[in-house]
């Protein structure tokens, strides 16, 4: 492109017009910018995220050091994998149901359903706070991790609408004459679920479960709301830390989230890829 | 037809007040190769959705080999489908397609391979086992769900218009494998058409149905030259309909008389009806040749065994192997006939307009009472 002539810019060629290359620097400047910011600052010697004074790895030794932010990193993941795992299951459940059986309330399920994403999560946390402290109080000495019941609880309630959502969208595309044919050869119900509907829904549950976990991992609001002084998550603790000050050891901790939660995606779309590589047949 | 081996017995289903099949009896026979064929709608998909397991009559039994088999679930039937979709499995291979019903039976994996190969070669998809169904086009795809229902030996194999979905080329040569298949694997076939000549070209005996009845029941000559109603002769290929009224009804002879045509309609053979009655005849359109009118026929002008009635030429379709002619009676009545092109040109080359003689011999019409 730099070179001595000139190329003949066609209609698409965005990147060739100046508005358009600006407008991508601010895009790119404005998302990634902080993120690198960040993660750099967790490198530098200073006590103060505003000057740099060199690198050095202290303060992921400190991260590393302190039991506080790591039992709350270790109680993110926890709650994330358990409430990932059930919403999953009862996610894939309901939207069978819904897209299998005609009972009556259905569009009332199907309208609730939704509930959870449109509703303000503050609504949500303050309803668990009532809920966990009049209706069913969920006891605060229990051995971990069944300590992070109530939590755990929360965080389905809300992350397995999601599931529902992408799962029913994903059983729109069923053949059911694929259904019928397994049955021809011989196979039952739970075969035909197993072998027939599972593959097919595959591309589904992975976007679904990657879905429920990042909710799960950096939910506040809802959490804040029912989260008790033994049970704090990652982001609580972060955003306890940070009312004192800024400093670094926030930065290398919220490094390596950001660290898990990349190579969870990368493997998460590893998977769909390959997903939906066997299942494009379909089309 | 041979031992019955299915034995639909007043078999009657309905979907809310629809009613699909109704009272339907019908045998069909070890070896057969058997068509339903009907209009869409007509109850024959739900007919062999009875057959197969998919639903449940309301009324009636279905025996196979003698055993009532209404209210076995599909999977424990001895029968096996391919469907109009194909349905093939898309994330399986080839291969795994075959092999799915012989896993689901736990038969062994070296009895599994050695069958899933035998089925391959059966409908020549040699050395495509280990393909993806996006890799395979249609007919191919056709060819897994062939195989994959006939590698469990099934006592009955059910198709449900497995022609529907090719194109022409392969549909003909489609036909021919599915009747040559047949033969060699030696079962049952019951196959779901709407497509009559689908049906006449495959079949052994075929089935009408309409509006979930069974209309007629026969070989698909005998449907062809003695349909028993209006329906099927119309359904069948193409036909002249002419109502009349029974006049001469004896042993060796009846006449008709049919508004708009000058002669009474002459048969060699008695109709059981009782004269006065109102009958229809049925004219096939090659059944009807054509004259010249400058020249009187060759056999005369009225010759006993045969009909004539004078017309013109509407309109001409050439189609290569043969001519359609729409003629025009006097009375307005418009009748269609056609005639093969035995050579390459033709002497009497009829023109649009020009007047020609229809004739017929007393042996053709078909006499139909309903």
């Amino acid at each position: 492109m730099s070179g001595g002539t000139r190329m003949a810019k066609g209609p698409l060629d965005y990147l060739g017009r100046w508005p358009l290359r600006l407008w991508l620097g601010g895009v790119l400047l404005f998302l990634y910018v902080p993120l690198a910011t960040l993660i750099a600052f967790s490198f530098n010697l200073s006590k103060r995220n505003i000057v740099w004074r060199g690198s050095t790895f202290d303060w992921y030794a400190k991260v590393f050091a302190d039991s506080d932010l790591l039992l709350a990193f270790a109680n993110s993941l926890t709650i994330a994998a358990l409430s990932t795992g059930i919403s999953l299951i009862l996610g894939t459940l309901t939207a069978l149901l819904l897209w299998r059986f005609r009972f009556p309330g259905k569009a009332l399920l199907e309208g609730t359903l939704a509930l959870p994403i449109v509703v303000p999560e503050i609504c949500l946390g303050i309803a668990f706070l009532v809920f966990f402290a009049d209706i069913l109080p969920w006891p605060t000495e229990l051995p971990w991790p069944l300590n992070l019941g109530a939590i755990t609880i929360a965080h389905v309630s809300f992350s397995f609408s999601f599931v529902a959502l992408v799962v029913r969208a994903r059983l729109a595309s069923f053949d059911r004459s694929l259904e019928d044919a397994a049955r021809d050869l011989g196979a039952g119900e739970w075969r035909i679920f197993a072998d027939i509907i599972v593959p097919h829904l595959r591309p589904g549950l992975i976007a679904g479960a990657l879905l429920a976990f990042t909710l799960s991992l950096d939910d506040f609001v809802i959490t804040f709301f029912t989260s008790g002084p033994d049970t704090t998550t990652f982001p609580i603790k972060v955003y306890s830390m940070v009312r004192f000050s800024v400093t670094p050891e926030v930065n290398a901790a919220s490094t390596l989230l950001i660290v898990v939660t990349l190579a969870l995606t990368a493997a998460a779309l590893k998977l769909q890829g390959s997903a939906i590589a066997k299942t494009a047949a379909a089309g | 037809m041979s031992a019955p081996i299915i034995r639909f017995d007043g078999v009657t289903k309905r979907f809310g007040k629809l009613v699909a099949v109704d009272n339907v009896t019908l045998d069909v026979g070890e070896r057969e190769f058997f068509a339903l064929l009907g209009p869409s709608g007509c109850g024959k998909t739900t007919l062999l959705r009875l057959l197969a397991g998919f639903d449940t009559p309301d009324g009636g039994r279905i025996l196979i080999d003698g055993v009532d088999v209404s209210r076995v679930p599909p999977n424990r039937r001895p029968v096996n489908m391919v469907f109009q979709s194909y349905a093939v499995f898309p994330h399986m291979t080839v291969a795994d397609n075959i092999a799915y019903g012989l896993k689901v039976d736990r038969v062994a994996a070296a009895d599994r391979i050695r069958r899933v190969d035998e089925a391959l070669a059966l409908v020549k998809l040699d050395g495509l086992g280990a393909r993806k169904p996006d890799q395979l086009s249609g007919g191919q795809r056709q060819r897994v769900a062939l195989a994959r229902a006939l590698v469990k030996r099934p006592r009955v194999l059910l198709l449900d218009e497995p022609l529907s979905a090719l194109d022409a080329k392969l549909r003909d040569a489609m036909r021919t494998e599915l009747s040559a298949l047949q033969q060699q694997v030696g079962i049952t076939f019951v196959m779901v058409t709407h497509d009559q000549d689908e049906a006449l070209a495959l079949a052994d005996r075929c089935a009408v149905m309409n509006r979930g009845l069974l209309q007629q029941v026969a070989t698909p000559s005998d449907l062809y030259e003695y349909p028993n109603s209006r329906f099927v002769a119309g359904f069948i290929g193409s036909v002249n309909l002419f109502e009349g009224v029974l006049n001469v009804d004896e042993p060796g002879y009846a006449a008709i008389v049919v508004p708009g045509l000058a002669a009474p309609v002459h048969l060699d053979h008695g109709v059981t009806g009782a004269t006065g009655a109102t009958v229809w005849v049925a004219l096939r359109p090659e059944k009807i040749e054509l004259h010249k009118q400058g020249a009187a026929p060759a056999f005369g002008d009225a010759p006993a065994g045969h009909n004539l009635a004078a017309g013109t030429v509407e309109r001409l379709t050439y189609l290569g192997s043969e001519t359609w002619f729409d003629i025009d009676l006097p009375g307005g009545r418009r009748v269609r006939a056609m005639r093969p092109n035995l050579t390459r040109w033709d002497q009497e080359s009829f023109a649009v307009g020009e007047p020609v003689w229809l004739a017929w011999r007393a042996c053709s019409p078909i006499i139909l009472l309903n």
